[in-house]
C-alpha cells in the first residue's frame, strides 16, 4: 500500500517506523529536514521537505497514486487542508487526519464528505484522556481497553503476594470467582508474554489482562481490592492540552487539583475550570506538594511534555505519601525504566494514538489495536464477515481456528453480548473477535486471516 | 471641555422633553381640567428654553468626547429636574413650592417613588398622569430614548448610553449599533408596559389607573394615583401582577433582548446574576412570611402572606409600593427589607441599589480571600456565568462600593445635622440613594415633613443614585476640569 505521512514528529515518526516493516510504500513529509534526515537513515523510506497542505508538495509525494493520506503535522489546520487538498485535486481514497482542538472536533457536521473530506480523525489528547480516565475509574487497573465501543473491557491488574490470585492456576479464576464472567487471557512474566492454558499458575508480580463486559470486571476489580479506599483527591501535574482535559471531566466527581507552572497557563486553566483548584508553582517543589496534602492523595498523575519532571514529580510524590502515582511517558526507553518501579503506571501517548492510527491503517477487518506493556503483545479487534465457504473463521469453532502460533481467541463480542471463549464456542459472521498476539509479527497473519476470500462480494 | 457642543444637545434634548407634555396637556384638554393653563407654560418655557440653549450654537457639529458625555447627562438631568417641576409650580392644585416641586419631579424621574404630596386621590387627573409618565421615561432612562429616535445624536450615543445605564459592564453593547441597542431596550420596556397595564386593567382597575401603575411598575418607580398606593384597589390579582411585574422588570434587560430574539427562556436559565436575584428575593419574602406569620396580629393568612411577598419585592426591588403600613410591622421586617434595597434589582434593569450583580461579585471575592488562605498557591478566578471577570471590573466595584458608602454616611450626617433623627435620616437616605422612595420615621408616608434643606440634598441623593455615583462624582473632580 502506498501511504503518505504528513509531518514526522513523534506521531509520524512512530506510525512510518512501525508500518515500513510490513511491506508498504511510506513517504514522510515535513517542513523540517532535520527531522526527516533522521528518518530516511533509519528507514527505508522517502522522504520530502516542504508544507505538508500545498498541493504541489503533495504532488511530489505522489498524492496521485497513493491509498492513503495520514496527517499528523503539529497543526490542525494544516492536517484539515491536506485532506481537502488531496481529496479535492488528487482523489486520495483514504484520510486520516490529526485534530486536536475541541472547537473543530465537537461539530460532526465539518467533516462530512462535501464540507472537509477526512474519514478518520484521530485527536491523541482525547484518547490520552479517556485512557487516563479508565485507569483512574479502575483503581487498581494498570492498563484499561476498551473493545467493541466499550463493550468488553481488558484490564492488567498485578499479582500481589498477599494477594487471592498468587498460587492458583488460572483456570481456577473462574471457580474462584463463580458469579463473575472474566478470565485471564494473556500474563506477563518477566517482561515475557505468556498466552496461559488452564494450568499456568500465577506467580506473585505477575501483570494478569483480565477481559469480561465492563460490569463484571468492575466488580472483579472491586473483589481484588483489598482495604484501599475509594478515589477520591486527585492531582493532576501540569495544565497542557492533557491535563485540562482531564481535569474538565473529572472535576465533576472529584476533587481535582491542577499544578501548572507557567503562570499565563495557569490563569487560563483556572478560567476554564470550574471546581478544580488551580495551583501556580512546580511540580518538583517538595513544599509545594506537602502544602497541598500530598499525602492525603488517593491518585497524582504528571502530564507535562517533559518526560524527566514528569517521572521526577512522581516519584517525589510516591516518597512523600500520594498513593498511586502515574506519569505522562513518551520515551519508550524510560517506560520500562519506571514502569511497576518507582512509578505505579507509565502512560504512552504515541501508543494509544498509534493503536488506532494502525488499527485504520491495517487491512482486513480489524477495528482496534492495543498495545499491551508498550508493544510486547498486542491485542486485536477483528469483525468476522462472510459465510463458512467465504470466511475462514466464520461458521468454525474456535480450536477448528487456524491460528498462526503464539495467539489465542479471548473473547467474543455478539450484539451486545460477551461470551468468553471456550475450544467449542462457534464464531458467526459480524462477532467481535478479540485476540491476543503475543508476537507481533503475527498481527498480518491475522489479518489475512479475516480477509473475506474473492468469491464473497 | 466643548462647551458648545454640549450646549447644543442640551438644547436639541430639552425641546424633546417638551413633548412629553402633550399627553398630560391632552388629558388636560379634554377633561376641561383647570390645570390646562400651567401645563400649557410649561411647555411653552421649556420648548424655548431648549431653543435658546440651541439656536446660537445649532451649526457646530463637533464629535461628542468622553467627558462632554458625563455633563450633557448630568446636565439634562438637573435640567429636567428643574423644568419638569415647573408644572407643579404653575398649576392650582396642587400649588407646590419651588422646593417641593423639584423634589417630586426629581422623584418621578430617578424612579424613586418618595412624594411630598397628600390627598393625591383629590388631585386633577393630568397632574397625577404627569408624575406617572415621569416615572416612566425615567426608568429606562430619557437619554437612553433620545438616543434611540435622534440619530443626531449617534456618534457620541455611547458615551451618553454608558454614562446612564446602571451596572459594572457598560460595554456590552446588544447589537453592533448603539441605536439599535437603545431601541430594542426601549422595544423591550414598550412592551413590558403594554401588558402590565392590559393585566392591570384585566384585573379591575379603571383603564386610567391601569396606565399609570403600570408605568410606575415597569419603571421601578412607586409613585402611585392613591394615597393608599397599590392598598387602595384591595385587589389579590392586582398585588400578582405588581408582584409579578415588579421581579419581571428588575432583571436585566439584555436577557429579556436575548431571550426575545432567539424566541426561548434559555438565557433567563444560565444567569447567575438572576439566579442570586431570585434566590435573594426568595429568602427576604420567606424571612418576612415567616417572622409576620410568627409576630403579628394578622387573622387573614392569605391576607398576610400577600401582604408578606408583596411588600418584600417591592422594597427589595426599590419599586416603594404599598399596600399595608408595612413600617408598623415589628420593627425587624422594615429594616430588613430597607437593607434588601441595598442589594437592589440586576444591572441593566429599571431598579435602583448597589445591583446584584456587584453584590455578586463582592460576595465572591470574599470567598476567594478565604480560599486564598487555604492555598497560598492556588489561582481562582472570579467568575460570572462561568466567564471570568477582569480584575479592573472587580477593582471598579470596590471602589464603587467604598464610593457608595462613603456617600451614604456623608448625606446621613448632613439630614441629622439639619434637624432629622437618627431613623428618619438613615431610613431617607438609603430610601432616595437606593431610588426607594417611602423611608421610616418621619418620611415613612410621605416627604413633606422634613425641612427644605433635607429635601435638596435628597434630590441630589436621588440623582446620584440613578446616575450610580461615579457619573456624577466625576464632576467634582479636578482631575476632569483639567485641560
Amino acid at each position: 500500500m502506498k501511504i503518505i505521512i504528513l509531518g514526522a514528529g513523534q506521531v509520524g515518526s512512530s506510525v512510518a517506523a512501525n508500518l515500513v516493516g510490513e511491506a508498504n510504500d511510506i513517504t514522510v513529509v515535513d517542513s523540517n529536514p532535520k527531522c526527516l534526515t533522521n528518518l530516511n537513515e533509519r528507514y527505508d523510506l522517502q522522504t520530502i521537505v516542504g508544507v505538508a497542505s500545498h498541493p504541489s508538495v503533495l504532488e511530489q509525494a505522489g498524492a496521485k497514486d497513493a491509498d492513503m493520506i495520514l496527517a499528523v503535522t503539529n497543526s490542525d489546520e494544516i492536517n484539515m487542508i491536506a485532506c481537502q487538498v488531496a481529496y479535492t485535486l488528487f482523489h486520495t481514497p483514504t484520510k486520516i487526519a490529526r485534530v486536536r482542538n475541541t472547537e473543530y472536533l465537537s461539530k460532526t457536521a465539518l467533516f462530512a464528505q462535501e464540507a472537509l473530506p477526512i474519514d478518520v480523525l484521530i485527536s491523541p489528547e482525547q484518547l490520552v484522556t479517556e485512557h487516563i480516565e479508565r485507569l483512574i475509574s479502575y483503581p487498581r487497573a494498570l492498563q484499561v481497553l476498551e473493545f467493541a465501543e466499550g463493550k468488553a473491557q481488558m484490564v492488567a491488574v498485578r499479582a500481589n503476594y498477599s494477594g487471592p490470585l498468587v498460587g492458583h492456576r488460572t483456570g481456577d479464576v473462574g471457580r474462584y470467582l463463580p458469579e463473575l464472567d472474566c478470565r485471564i487471557v494473556i500474563l506477563f512474566r518477566h517482561n515475557k508474554a505468556i498466552i496461559p492454558d488452564r494450568n499456568t499458575v500465577v506467580e506473585p508480580d505477575d501483570e494478569l489482562f483480565f477481559i469480561g463486559a465492563p460490569k463484571h470486571v468492575r466488580a472483579l476489580l472491586q473483589s481484588l481490592r483489598s482495604t484501599t479506599r475509594e478515589v477520591k483527591r486527585i492531582m493532576l501535574a501540569g495544565g497542557g492540552n492533557i491535563g485540562m482535559r482531564l481535569a474538565m471531566k473529572l472535576e465533576r466527581q472529584y476533587q481535582v487539583k491542577l499544578i501548572e507552572m507557567d503562570f499565563e497557563r495557569a490563569q487560563h486553566a483556572a478560567e476554564q475550570l470550574k471546581n478544580t483548584i488551580v495551583l501556580h508553582g512546580d511540580a518538583t517543589n517538595e513544599e509545594l506538594l506537602r502544602e497541598e496534602n500530598i499525602d492525603d492523595t488517593d491518585i497524582f498523575c504528571a502530564l507535562t511534555h517533559a518526560d524527566e519532571a514528569n517521572i521526577i514529580s512522581s516519584m517525589l510524590s510516591k516518597r512523600l505519601g500520594a498513593r498511586k502515582v502515574m506519569a505522562l511517558i513518551n520515551r519508550a526507553g524510560y517506560v520500562d525504566l519506571v514502569q511497576s518501579n518507582v512509578i505505579d503506571i507509565a502512560i504512552s501517548p504515541q501508543q494509544a494514538t498509534i493503536g488506532t492510527l494502525l488499527a485504520h491503517i491495517r487491512k482486513g477487518d480489524v477495528v482496534a489495536v492495543h498495545s499491551l506493556r508498550r508493544g510486547a503483545a498486542e491485542a486485536i479487534e477483528a469483525v468476522a464477515h462472510g459465510n463458512k465457504d467465504s470466511s475462514r473463521v466464520v461458521g468454525r469453532m474456535i480450536e477448528e481456528v487456524d491460528l498462526p502460533p503464539g495467539t489465542s481467541i479471548g473473547a467474543l463480542v455478539r450484539g451486545d453480548v460477551v461470551i468468553l471463549a471456550l475450544h467449542d464456542t462457534v464464531i458467526e459472521a459480524e462477532d467481535h473477535v478479540i485476540l491476543l498476539v503475543a508476537d507481533k509479527k503475527q498481527v498480518p497473519e491475522i489479518e489475512r486471516l479475516f480477509q473475506v476470500g474473492i468469491t464473497f462480494l | 471641555m466643548q462647551y458648545a457642543v454640549v450646549q447644543r444637545i442640551l438644547g436639541i434634548l430639552l425641546s424633546l422633553f417638551s413633548l412629553t407634555l402633550l399627553p398630560p396637556i391632552a388629558i388636560a384638554w379634554w377633561s376641561n381640567d383647570s390645570s390646562l393653563q400651567g401645563f400649557l407654560t410649561a411647555i411653552f418655557l421649556i420648548t424655548l428654553i431648549g431653543f435658546c440653549l440651541w439656536f446660537p450654537v445649532r451649526n457646530i457639529r463637533n464629535e461628542l468626547k468622553l467627558r462632554d458625555g458625563f455633563v450633557v447627562v448630568v446636565l439634562f438631568w438637573v435640567g429636567l429636574g428643574f423644568t419638569g417641576a415647573i408644572p407643579f409650580v404653575l398649576s392650582d392644585t396642587p400649588h407646590l413650592s419651588i422646593t417641593d416641586a423639584v423634589f417630586e419631579s426629581m422623584s418621578g424621574l430617578t424612579t424613586t417613588g418618595a412624594t411630598i404630596l397628600t390627598g393625591i386621590d383629590d388631585l386633577p387627573k393630568p397632574i397625577l398622569f404627569y408624575r406617572q409618565e415621569l416615572q416612566w421615561l425615567g426608568g429606562m432612562g430619557i437619554i437612553v430614548l433620545a438616543v434611540a429616535i435622534l440619530p443626531i445624536l449617534g456618534i457620541g450615543g455611547m458615551q451618553l448610553y454608558r454614562a446612564e445605564t446602571p451596572g459594572p459592564m457598560k460595554e456590552s453593547k446588544l447589537t453592533p449599533r448603539i441605536t439599535e441597542t437603545a431601541k430594542a431596550l426601549w422595544y423591550i420596556y414598550l412592551g413590558l408596559t403594554v401588558t402590565c397595564c392590559l393585566s392591570y386593567w384585566a384585573a379591575g382597575m379603571t383603564f386610567f389607573d391601569a396606565i399609570s401603575h403600570s408605568f410606575s411598575t415597569v419603571s421601578i418607580g412607586g409613585f402611585s394615583t392613591h394615597d393608599a398606593s397599590i392598598g387602595y384597589f384591595n385587589n389579590i390579582w392586582v398585588d400578582t401582577i405588581a408582584i409579578v411585574f415588579m421581579i419581571f422588570s428588575g432583571i436585566n434587560f439584555t436577557l429579556h433582548f436575548f431571550a426575545w430574539r432567539n424566541q426561548s427562556t434559555q438565557p433567563y436559565w444560565h444567569d447567575s446574576e438572576l439566579r442570586a436575584y431570585l434566590s435573594i428575593m426568595g429568602i427576604v419574602c420567606l424571612v418576612t412570611c415567616i417572622y409576620l406569620s410568627i409576630t403579628s396580629d394578622y387573622t387573614d393568612l392569605t391576607k398576610m402572606f400577600v401582604d408578606g411577598i408583596f411588600q418584600s419585592i417591592s422594597i427589595a426591588t426599590t419599586t416603594g409600593f404599598t399596600t399595608t403600613q408595612y413600617q408598623n410591622w415589628p420593627s425587624f421586617l422594615p429594616m430588613l427589607l430597607l437593607f434588601a434595597s441595598f442589594l437592589g434589582a440586576c444591572a441593566g434593569s429599571t431598579g435602583g441599589g448597589i445591583k446584584i450583580v456587584r453584590v455578586l461579585l463582592l460576595f465572591k471575592q470574599g470567598i476567594r480571600e478565604v480560599k486564598r488562605l487555604i492555598h497560598p498557591n492556588a489561582l481562582f478566578i472570579i467568575k460570572i456565568n462561568d466567564k471570568p471577570v477582569q480584575e479592573r471590573v472587580i477593582n471598579a466595584i470596590w471602589g464603587f462600593f467604598a464610593a457608595y458608602t462613603a456617600v451614604f454616611i456623608f448625606f446621613q450626617l448632613v439630614l441629622m445635622a439639619s434637624g432629622l433623627d437618627p431613623i428618619t435620616a438613615f431610613s431617607a437616605v438609603a430610601a432616595c440613594l437606593n431610588n426607594l422612595g417611602p423611608g421610616l420615621g418621619d418620611v415613612s408616608a410621605h416627604y413633606n415633613n422634613i425641612n427644605d434643606f433635607a429635601k435638596w440634598v435628597l434630590c441630589f441623593a436621588m440623582l446620584m443614585g440613578r446616575l450610580e455615583i461615579f457619573t456624577l462624582l466625576v464632576l467634582f473632580s479636578p482631575v476632569f476640569w483639567r485641560k
